[in-house]
């Protein structure tokens, strides 16, 4: 990996588990053995396909949900610490070993750092808050300001900075369209002056025409502000757009990471090629000559995923050895890293 | 499953207007469209939400639901008028003649029938004839059509038993059933993962070559219109603001505003970064409409005129037409120049006359 003060966010091994009454076992298994590092003032877009965890992992390493077991790193703090408490026995199940318990780091502080923006503009806002009270309740919380009129300001220059009008401060979130609901809530996380914000699908509640007003502005406070996302989108295009690089999941594993356009041009995990086929191409000419790959069945249970590769089930160039081993996630040109049997 | 291959028109929509009355006033969800569609064709709708091409939809298929009502303008679907019909005919015609599926199959499905019965239910609804064991097995040869294999296991379960895509393979095998002419989806895909939208338009694309029968195709995502439409209508607050052949729209687009939506999506093959051009400003209130142009408060190539009144369809190419004053303009100033052409040319000739005598 490359110099370590560049890193604003490292994950090691992280693991997710949600459990399920009345189920013996780690439940569901959300984030699988992600590692993955963040560079200061980059965007890293994750994508996949719905229930992959793309969301779960992003919301864990804000800790909004506590991690089962794995590292985070924050600017060079760690921020959680934990060991794996489900051990493989003898005939291969997951069982629940004690270990001690992880260290977890005040968050507060950090929480001024690291925000997140939400996908449904309208369910993420409280609709009994003016829009003035949302964004200055972020204010309160981390006392930014020392007096009333330091706060109006602060929140009336957050309006304009997300392009609403001042007095739209007094107004209730249902007062506001898809898109504008949207603007409130990037104004909500930037109230603290975050450095590492976490997008999760920002736009895909919004209109074609909208969609890309949000985008632009994503990218203009990024140059301004030098903020540093996590882009978690199920649009590949707009992922590909934004992104320096990106990420690909599969059932709560990273199965491919690299720098966008060399994920785009030259793809090597079978998944991330059969996802960049389906994805529809605006161009007649080009959708009636390309080749696409159609996989077949639907994504596997996280209760109970496949042995080995993940995605064995449905790639077409499954092994044996697919099915037995857990291939290694590792770097397979520079920056470019991939976790699959195929390619040695 | 083939069929005798018909051709020609399907349906027919003249001067369509459909309109809410809400206690806030009356909204022209629909204010004045025309298309037809042919047999083997597939026509996409495409535009915002609140653009009103649902409610469109709805209308062809008598599911318009108060306080919505047409009021204008006529559907004629295989020469019949549709609006004519009575209450009875209505429930006649849906799914013998045509058929829709909708964005969210698990709200359309019923959580508590199996997935067989349901199936059957559809078919025995439309012909009271039917056996039950002849209806299981048209049921069953309609599972394996759409691609769903273990039929007769399926046939017992519930809906919630089904993954999203199986869903909605179940709803379009339910809306296929009767073996209708025109298939209206709605949205069939949004809620569908990429590599199960890739399977779904598959399938339809499969499932019209072996039928032939017309789809509508309504969808906000201009990649799948690219993917599965024959011709596009964009649709911007309740009029058609351009119509033509996928190419010509893709490729030579009329409309400011189908420019824009074009210029504004970030292209999966693309090469290297370009920003986007986004269009500015909000959809438009349906409940007070701009006068003129709908789509003149966002256009960044709006005259005086385009505030004042609706501009006319000006034909660009075959079958191609959009309405924008711009264009109005370019044709009104091509005949110009065709007339001033046509004199010159008359005067020479007459030049040429009088030399000769």
């Amino acid at each position: 990996m490359s110099e370590k003060k560049d890193i604003l966010v490292q994950v090691d091994h992280l693991k997710k588990y949600f459990g399920v009454k009345g189920i013996k076992g780690p439940g569901i298994q959300a984030v699988e053995d992600v590692s993955l590092f963040i560079k200061r003032g980059e965007t890293l877009g994750l994508v996949g396909e719905s229930g992959c965890g793309k969301t779960t992992l992003g919301r864990t390493i804000l800790q909004l949900h506590p991690p089962t077991s794995g590292k985070i790193i924050y600017d060079g703090q760690p921020i959680f610490e934990g060991e794996d408490p489900w051990q493989k026995d003898e005939s291969g199940q997951l069982v629940h070993v004690k270990t001690p318990k992880p260290t977890v780091a005040n968050m507060l502080p950090y929480r001024r750092k690291m925000q997140i923006i939400f996908q449904d503009p309208s369910a993420s806002l409280d609709p009994r808050m003016t829009v003035g009270e949302i964004i200055g309740e972020a204010l309160d919380i981390h006392k930014l300001c020392a007096n009333k009129k330091e706060r109006t300001d602060r929140i009336k220059e957050l309006l304009s900075r997300v392009g609403l009008n001042t007095e739209h401060a007094n107004r209730y979130p249902h007062e506001f369209s898809g898109g504008q609901q949207q603007r409130v809530g990037i104004a909500r996380a930037l109230a603290v002056k975050p450095e590492f914000i976490v997008c999760d699908e920002p736009i895909s509640a919004l209109d074609v025409s909208i969609q890309s007003q949000v985008v632009n502005m994503l990218e203009d406070m990024q140059q301004d502000l030098g903020l540093t996302y996590l882009f978690i989108a199920h649009d590949l295009s707009v992922v590909r757009h934004i992104s320096n690089r990106i990420g690909v999941m599969y059932l709560g594993t990273l199965v491919e990471l690299a720098e966008s356009y060399e994920l785009n041009r030259n793809p090597i995990h079978p998944y991330t090629k059969t996802l960049l086929s389906a994805v529809p191409v605006p161009d007649p000419e080009v959708s009636r000559t390309r080749q696409r790959i159609v996989l077949q069945g639907d994504i596997p249970s996280p209760m109970n995923p496949p042995t080995g590769c993940r995605f064995h089930t449905r790639c077409p160039y499954a092994t044996e050895k697919c099915k037995q081993a857990v291939p290694q996630f590792k770097e397979h040109a520079p920056g470019h890293y991939a976790a699959c049997h195929l390619l040695g | 499953m083939e069929e005798k291959q018909k051709s020609g028109k399907l349906l027919e929509v003249k001067d369509l207007h459909v309109s809410f009355f809400t206690p806030a006033g009356e909204v022209k969800a629909v204010g004045g469209i025309s298309y037809d569609l042919n047999y083997d064709e597939v026509m996409g709708i495409v535009g915002e939400s609140g653009s009103g091409k649902s409610v469109e939809a709805y209308s062809i298929i008598g599911l318009l639901q108060s306080p919505g009502k047409v009021v204008g303008g006529s559907i004629t679907l295989e020469g019949e008028d549709v609006l004519a019909k009575s209450k009875e005919e209505m429930i006649d015609l849906r799914g013998n003649k045509v058929a829709m599926i909708f964005q969210n199959p698990m709200t359309c499905l019923n959580p508590v029938y199996t997935i067989g019965n349901q199936l059957i239910e559809a078919l025995k609804a439309h012909d009271k004839k039917v056996s039950k064991e002849e209806a299981a097995k048209r049921a069953m040869e309609m599972l394996e059509l759409v691609g769903i294999n273990n039929v007769e296991k399926r046939m017992k379960q519930y809906p919630h038993e089904l993954s999203g895509g199986m869903r909605q393979r179940v709803m379009i095998a339910m809306g296929l059933i009767c073996h209708p002419q025109l298939l209206i989806a709605d949205e069939p895909t949004t809620a569908l993962d990429v590599t199960i939208q890739a399977q779904i338009l598959e399938l339809m694309k499969d499932l019209q070559k072996k039928t032939h029968m017309g789809i509508i195709f309504i969808t906000h995502n201009l990649g799948v219109v690219a993917e599965i439409c024959d011709k596009v209508s964009v649709m911007y607050a309740g009029k058609m603001v351009e119509q033509g052949p996928v190419d010509d729209i893709f490729y030579k687009p009329g409309h400011p505003y189908t420019m824009g939506l074009l210029r504004s999506m970030p292209r999966v093959d693309a090469e290297s970064y370009e920003r986007l051009i986004p269009i500015e400003g909000t959809p438009v209130d349906m409940l007070n409409p701009p006068e003129g142009c709908p789509f003149a408060p966002r256009c960044e190539y709006a005259m005086k005129i385009c505030l004042q009144k609706m501009p006319p369809y000006v034909e660009l190419g075959e079958n191609h037409r959009a309405a924008c004053w711009l264009r109005v303009q370019e044709q009104m100033a091509k005949e110009k120049s065709g007339q001033a052409d046509a004199k010159a040319g008359s005067q020479t000739e007459n030049k040429e006359a009088g030399d000769h005598e």
